[in-house]
Parts: C-alpha cells; sequence; structure tokens
C-alpha cells in the first residue's frame, strides 16, 4: 500500500523552477530518504507533500488523500519536523505540544498521558514548565519532536531531524526514529547525513536541480560507484598523483576501482618512482556519499 | 474547538504583552486627557470617545505586533486546520482581548457615577462594537513595524482620536455620506448612543452597518492572509 504520492509535480518561484515533474511512491512501513544538495528542491517536494504549499501542477497523495483537494484529510495521519525550530518561544514546553494536539483534534486526558509519556522519553519533562526560549538547540529539537509525535502519526516528515545537534540529542532521535520504523509507521526523511541516511532509509531518492535523478536501495546505490572498492591513500607530501578515478580529497587520494591489488601495486610503484612516502593507505568499499557524488556529476 | 486553541496561544503569546496593554489603555487614557483637561465638556460625551479610542488602539495595536513575531507559520500550517480557522483564532483572541481592555473606561465611567442610558445598547455593543475593529487586525497580513508604517498608523490614530470626540451630525452632506464608508466612524456613533448622547445614524442602523464591515473585513482578512501566507513561510 502507497502511504506518499508525488507525480509529475511541478512549481515555480518567479524565474526559478524548483520542481520538475517530481514523481515517486513511498511505501507503507518504509524510511524513505530525500537527499539532495541545497536548492534542489527537497523543501519544497516536503511543503507540498505537507499541503503547506500548492503544486503549480502534478498531484501529490498523502494515506490516499489529494493534498490539495483533501487537504485537512491528508494533513491528518502526519507529523512534521521542521528543520529549523519552531516551537512558540513565549510558551512553555507544555503548552506548545498541547497547542499541537488540541489542533489535532486530541482529547485532553489523551494528550496529557501522551505528552508526559514523550517528554520524559525525551529527557525535557523536568523542563516542560520552562519557556522555550531558554532552552540549548537540541532540547528544542527534541521538544519538535515532542511535538511532532504527540498525534501518534502514521506518516513522519523529517527535515533534517539531527542537523547541528550534540552527539546525545542526535542519537536520541536517530534511535526514536528507528524505533518508529519497527512500528511500520511510515518516515520521509530529509537529511544531508549520509551515513543517517545509510544507517535508516529502505529506499532513497536523490533530486538535483528540481528533478529526480534516482531511486534505490541504500546499497545499489553504492554499487552504481564506478568500482567497488575505494582506496585511500595519504602521502607525507604534496604530491600529484595521476591516476585513473584518482580524486584528491583533503590531504587523501580516493581511487575507485574494481581491481584493489592492481591499484595498490601501482600506487606503491608510484610512490617508489616519485620518492614520496605513503603516510597510510586503506581499502573500504563505497559509501553512500560517493555515489551521491557521483550521480550528481553525471547530471551535471 | 481548534480556532480556541489557536486564540488561547495567540492571547498568551501576543496580546499580555506589556507594549499591546500600554498601546490600547494609556495612549488613548492620555490622547483623552489632554483633550479633556481645560474644557468644561460632559462626561458621557468623554466617555464615550474613550471607550471607542481604547477598543480602536487595542485591537490595532496588536497587528503590528502579531505579524512579525508569528513566525511558526510552518508548525501551525503542517497541522490539520485551514487558514479560515486560524484566523477564527485570531478574531476570537483579539474579540476576548477587546472586551475585557474596553471594560477598563467602562469601569472607570462608573466609578465617576456615570449610568448608561441604553442598558441594552450597552451591553450588546460592547461586544458589536469590537467587531470592525478586530477586522481591521485581521487585514494586516504581512509584517509591519516600518517608518513608512508608523506614519500611517500616527496620521490614522490622529483622524481616528478627532472622529471619537466629534459627533458627524453637524458634518456637511459629503461629509455625511463618507461617514457610512467608515468602519471606525460608526464605531463610536453607538457609543455616543449608548452614552445617551445625539448619534448620526439609529442605533440599529449602525449594527447593521457594524455588521456589513465585519462580514467584508473578514472575506478580505481571509483573502489577503491566503494571499501572503507564502511570503510568512520564505
Amino acid at each position: 500500500m502507497i502511504a506518499i504520492e508525488a507525480e509529475d509535480l511541478k512549481k515555480r518561484f518567479g524565474d526559478v523552477e524548483a520542481l520538475k515533474d517530481v514523481s515517486f511512491k513511498v511505501k507503507r512501513g518504509e524510511v524513505f530518504g530525500f537527499l539532495g544538495p541545497n536548492g534542489a528542491g527537497k523543501t519544497t517536494t516536503v511543503r507540498i507533500l505537507t499541503g503547506i504549499i500548492k503544486p503549480d501542477s502534478g498531484r501529490a497523495r498523502v494515506n490516499g488523500y489529494d493534498v490539495v483537494e483533501e487537504t485537512l484529510k491528508a494533513k491528518e495521519p502526519i507529523g512534521v519536523l521542521p528543520e529549523v525550530s519552531n516551537a512558540y518561544p513565549d510558551l512553555t514546553a507544555w503548552q506548545n505540544i498541547m497547542l499541537i494536539a488540541s489542533l489535532y483534534g486530541m482529547r485532553k486526558r489523551d494528550a496529557e498521558a501522551r505528552a508526559n509519556e514523550l517528554l520524559k522519553e525525551f529527557g525535557i519533562y523536568e523542563r516542560k514548565d520552562a519557556k522555550v526560549r531558554g532552552f540549548s538547540k537540541g532540547m528544542k529539537q527534541r521538544l519538535m519532536l515532542c511535538m511532532t509525535l504527540i498525534s501518534d502519526p502514521e506518516i513522519l516528515f523529517l527535515d533534517e531531524p539531527t542537523s547541528g545537534l550534540d552527539v546525545q540529542s542526535a542519537r536520541m532521535i536517530r534511535e526514536k526514529i528507528l524505533e518508529i520504523a519497527n512500528e511500520r509507521k511510515t518516515v520521509f526523511l530529509t537529511s544531508h547525513n549520509m551515513d543517517e541516511v545509510n544507517m535508516m532509509c529502505d529506499r532513497v531518492a536523490i533530486i538535483n536541480k528540481g528533478k529526480i535523478v534516482t531511486i534505490d536501495t541504500p546499497e545499489m546505490l553504492k554499487s552504481r560507484v564506478g568500482g567497488s572498492v575505494a582506496i585511500e591513500v595519504s602521502f607525507g607530501e604534496r604530491v600529484e598523483l595521476n591516476m585513473e578515478n584518482a580524486e584528491k580529497v583533503g590531504d587523501k587520494y580516493v581511487i575507485y576501482t574494481t581491481n584493489p591489488y592492481k591499484t595498490i601495486c601501482e600506487v606503491v610503484d608510484f610512490a617508489r618512482k616519485s620518492g614520496a612516502e605513503i603516510v597510510s593507505i586503506n581499502t573500504r568499499t563505497p559509501m553512500l556519499e560517493d555515489a551521491f557524488l557521483k550521480l550528481l556529476e553525471v547530471e551535471g | 474547538m481548534k480556532c480556541l486553541a489557536i486564540a488561547k496561544k495567540d492571547i498568551m503569546m501576543y496580546y499580555l504583552k506589556g507594549p499591546v496593554v500600554i498601546f490600547g489603555i494609556l495612549l488613548p487614557l492620555f490622547l483623552f486627557l489632554a483633550f479633556w483637561i481645560g474644557r468644561e465638556l460632559p462626561l458621557n460625551f468623554l466617555m464615550a470617545g474613550l471607550i471607542s479610542m481604547t477598543v480602536f488602539f487595542a485591537s490595532t495595536s496588536v497587528s503590528p505586533v502579531i505579524a512579525p513575531w508569528e513566525g511558526q507559520m510552518r508548525t501551525l500550517l503542517a497541522c490539520p486546520v485551514s487558514t479560515s480557522t486560524i484566523i477564527f483564532g485570531d478574531i476570537i483572541a483579539s474579540l476576548s482581548f477587546g472586551i475585557c481592555i474596553s471594560l477598563i473606561p467602562l469601569l472607570l465611567a462608573f466609578c465617576f457615577g456615570f449610568t448608561p442610558n441604553h442598558n441594552s445598547c450597552n451591553t450588546s455593543g460592547c461586544l458589536l462594537l469590537l467587531l470592525p475593529g478586530l477586522a481591521v487586525l485581521s487585514l494586516s497580513d504581512k509584517p509591519a513595524l516600518d517608518g513608512h508604517d508608523d506614519l500611517i498608523a500616527c496620521s490614522l490614530s490622529a483622524n481616528i482620536h478627532k472622529r471619537n470626540f466629534h459627533p458627524c451630525s453637524g458634518a456637511s452632506s459629503l461629509g455625511k455620506g463618507c461617514f457610512n464608508a467608515f468602519s471606525s466612524h460608526v464605531f463610536p456613533d453607538v457609543a455616543r448612543a449608548s452614552f445617551g448622547m445625539e448619534s448620526f445614524l439609529s442605533v440599529y442602523m449602525d449594527f447593521i452597518a457594524l455588521l456589513i464591515f465585519s462580514v467584508i473585513f473578514l472575506i478580505l482578512a481571509i483573502k489577503l492572509h491566503e494571499r501572503a501566507l507564502l511570503s510568512r513561510i520564505f
């Protein structure tokens, strides 16, 4: 069964074509990653799917309801976690959660029980009567997640949920997302953190310049990178390594190859001939980040 | 019920702020004192003007404040609520605030020993009088508070102040025609009637005019807000 469906979505802001025929389907219970560079159209897509803005053309359905024609029905089963904390700073954590519970039409008793449970789970119960203005970024984001989850939504839209957070808060949020995924709820995850996407998503869509570049599982995307192995080598001094598929990344070279033995020999030969000292040499399978960059490069 | 949740949020977030209360009570009070001191004017004449001004200032003082503060529109819009619900919530909050704040000069009038001549008018009027001002509030579709807006606000305030204290009955035919076109003039007209003074229109006509203005402003407010939502999100 399909939880989220986008069909030929188009959106233009003045002269900028933000979305060009964006289409995809997200199955119920799936964790779907949505990746793309800044300005690629991720946020516009999420805003259309969550009924905040309307597409110029095309259709979007959430839980089977058209987000333009049946906006309120489409919004009922969803919870949205925006990238930037949007809690009311002059209200307390409790008041913010209760406001959202009221807007979802929850009964007061149910809302209070759920709010207590969530606040305790996210470690901000003791600060529930404090104004949000004094919260740290991590606390605000945890509160936002409480607000998102108060209605126990079937479909979650998470926009950069761990962006800029401390390690503890980020880990707490990741664990909660995995827990939600295990409850067979649908998660639409927008992130720049490739490890996060790789770890949590069943499938990933990559969007660039308003167009979907590809949709696949993280492992399949990784396998699309030039070779099956990436060799990372760093030298004691600055050298120019002229080898096929070699990319300079910081103080290292990364070489994608299907024949790691031969490539390593070539690197060692190069070091001998040039007199450069090899400081480290590692082999690793390509990461999702490699696939992401490669696919964007191909797209131009 | 969802609009009540919005209203509760508005009251806690915006209406119980110092500047709003100060602008709503102190400014009209000082304008009133400036008009009153040194003149031998009847109390009912002054009170009608004071109530009109208080309600107008209180309801409109929030509009330049509420829009720039409402940076959480995305959160609200992602919830299953319509734009109309959000606007109705804003109006309920404004209405509640307006009623509370207009009770202050009313109580002041009672303290001076004043007894209203039109009881029914005073009770129902207190509620109905607020509506056009509230609808004006809802019309504020985008963040204001720049120099240009301040100038408009000042000139408008001066005009309203003048109109609140000067009945229209002595105006020219052109002035009388203009009277009907402005909700801010109908507003003090009912206040004057409720304090037993001469009103330009009959009380019933004033109420009808107020209701018409309310409906017009409400429709305009919803349209403007829908159009302005994008600029408040991005």
